[in-house]
């Protein structure tokens, strides 16, 4: 089976040069990076709005461009549906032909084509159909843009940023939205992002970019608890992603009960329903680690685990060592001082108790 | 001077004022595709001889009219170049004609024609095109759906402009097509004829307030319209 996507390009813009490698069968496929890094450049090129001076873009195994065999199949030609950072809805037409635009071009759709009204449930945007782009606030606007996409029948969709010129309120809005978008369609998704939190949350795999090149690829788990990507310029901090359930509430206290892998962990919120699934994160720099059960401690999480590597600093001289802690499974990444490493005699095998306080679990 | 309503103006002024608006609206219909494609070729195209050809289509802006009038006379006359073709293939006349009339005046109004199309094409933004491509649409969609919608207020503006210079035409007129009653005299033509014969101030007068009426109303019509398409574009 060839990966969904598959792309090796070279391109120079000016000082610029995007030379960039990418393989994925993600679901969705977050393109991390600082800004000025080559995330829209990448996605232009798979787009079609960048014509690459060398190397291919392939789709399903479909060879969209391959410059050494003269092929550049045209934008309106590629059925890839691009949202955009600033929505670019068409000014002159209502939110429903902007919706349907794409569908008066794509007379192939046939049977499996995308319903307007599956849509519209999908995205909550069923009240505006009779207004015009000018009269929606940014939120609806990135919502409408999101579904122009769908409806054109894509095999891929692409998002720059989506988020990126909205309030945080208007983000929350619009996350769970993709996150369906994620899990319902069986469109492959490419999304754009520098905010490790959305990355975090909605990204199955993760590309992280810097300079134009493509540093590493692979699930998001393992790439956020990467170590050697940690020193990168622009690259988060090292944390831990781990799937969890809701098992129940201490309502007295306000906590949640969740299960994973790693063992039963308490976290400070209380509105999830019972048996929700979701991914939390923690920072590598808010793990403690303990040779052994700690008591008269405030943190309420310890989980119980073996080191699995340990990471020496970039330079020599730094004080910081990043560790990987094998909790049943999951892997934990934990942030400590070599000092602390040397006192307690740390070395791959050990086991240990990672210790998380639950207000620093981060949660959807 | 105002015996009724329909006898205010004698046949022979009538006739200069139907002549004045069928050559004024020939000329701009006529001229509408090549000012949105030349307008086209100035705002986006990338070639050699852009600034050549940018100079060629302002040139009857800063020409004396009657030399513009006399090259016309000169090429599309019926011993012309371009004039003799269009006879031998066309059976086309016109020098002398009315249909002249409405070249002298296309040709005229067309640098006015293309400067309002050219700026409103220049401030199409690109992005909305890209964005129309990875919808599906090609390149002739593009422009018919995206485009040409987005840049209709400039067009507009450049048909009224167009109309109101070929309704006040008159140097390269009377030069190309001289001054033929019922074929090629127009309102301006009309008017300066009755200033040169003894008490035709009368006459002069009412087809001035004629001219004056058709071109307020022309920019009336002209204002009503941008508006309303402006406000299709911006949306309340």
């Amino acid at each position: 089976m060839s990966p969904v996507l598959d792309i090796a390009v070279q391109h120079r813009l000016g000082a610029f040069v995007l030379n960039a490698e990418l393989r994925s069968d993600g679901r969705l496929t977050a393109l991390f990076g600082a800004s000025g890094s080559g995330k829209t450049s990448l996605v232009n090129v798979i787009g079609g709005l960048v014509r690459p001076q060398a190397g291919h873009v392939r789709l399903d195994g479909e060879t969209l461009v391959d410059t050494a065999r003269g092929i550049f199949l045209p934008k309106h030609r590629r059925r890839i549906g691009y949202v955009f950072q600033e929505a670019r809805l068409f000014p002159h037409l209502s939110v429903r032909q902007n919706l349907l635009f794409g569908q008066w071009f794509s007379r192939t759709s046939g049977s499996n084509g995308v319903e307007l009204s599956a849509v519209l449930e999908l995205l909550g945007i069923g009240h505006l159909l009779a207004r015009r782009p000018g009269a929606l606030s940014g939120g609806e606007k990135q919502r409408v843009a999101i579904g122009r996409a769908l409806l054109a029948n894509p095999r891929l969709l692409l998002m720059d940023e989506p988020l990126s010129s909205l309030d945080e309120a208007r983000k929350a809005e619009i996350l769970p939205y993709i996150e369906r978008l994620r899990d319902e369609s069986r469109i492959p998704i490419v999304y754009v992002s520098h905010a490790i939190t959305e990355v975090a949350r909605l990204a199955t795999t993760v590309a992280v970019m810097d300079g134009g090149t493509v540093k590493s690829c692979g699930p998001t788990s393992e790439i956020l608890s990467r170590l050697d990507l940690a020193g990168l310029p622009g690259a988060p901090e090292a944390s831990s992603l781990i799937e969890a359930e809701v098992a129940g509430f201490d309502r007295e206290f306000g906590l949640a009960r969740l299960e994973t892998r790693a063992g039963p962990l308490l976290v400070s919120r209380g509105d999830f329903a019972p048996g929700r699934k979701l991914r939390i994160r923690i920072l590598a720099s808010d793990v403690l680690v303990s040779t052994g059960p700690l008591s008269g401690i405030s943190a309420l999480n310890q989980l119980p685990g073996k080191v699995a590597e340990i990471r020496a600093p970039a330079e020599s001289g730094a004080s910081a060592v990043d560790l990987r802690i094998d909790c049943g499974g999951e892997i934990l990444t934990a942030r400590l001082t070599r000092k602390s490493v040397a006192a307690l005699g740390l070395a791959v095998g050990s086991p240990v108790h990672a210790v998380v306080k639950s207000v620093s679990v981060e949660t959807p | 001077m105002l015996e009724t309503a329909g006898a205010w103006l004698s046949p022979d002024e009538w006739t200069a004022v139907r002549l004045s608006l069928l050559v004024a609206t020939t000329a701009m219909l006529a001229s509408l595709p090549f000012g949105i494609a030349v307008a086209f070729l100035l705002a986006r195209g990338k070639f050699w001889g852009r600034s050549l050809l940018d100079a060629a289509v302002h040139l009857p802006l800063i020409l004396p009219p009657v030399v513009t009038g006399y090259l016309l006379l000169i090429w599309f006359g019926r011993r012309g170049p371009v004039g003799q073709l269009l006879y031998d293939y066309f059976g086309i006349v016109l020098s002398f004609r009315w249909t002249g009339a409405a070249l002298a005046s296309a040709v005229m109004g067309f640098p006015l024609m293309v400067r309002a199309m050219r700026l409103s094409i220049e401030a199409v933004d690109r992005k909305l095109e890209d964005a129309a491509g990875t919808l599906g649409a090609n390149p002739v969609w593009v422009f018919a759906v995206v485009t040409l919608p987005l840049c209709l207020p400039g067009i507009l503006a450049g048909m009224i402009l167009s109309f109101a210079k070929a309704m006040g035409e008159f140097g390269a007129t009377i030069t190309f097509v001289s001054n033929i009653p019922g074929e090629t005299q127009t309102l301006p033509s009309a008017i300066y004829t009755f200033t040169q014969v003894p008490g035709g101030d009368a006459g002069a007068m009412r087809l001035t307030l004629i001219s004056i009426a058709i071109s307020v109303a022309a920019l009336f019509a002209s204002e009503v319209m941008a508006r309303l398409v402006a406000r299709r574009i911006a949306a309340s």
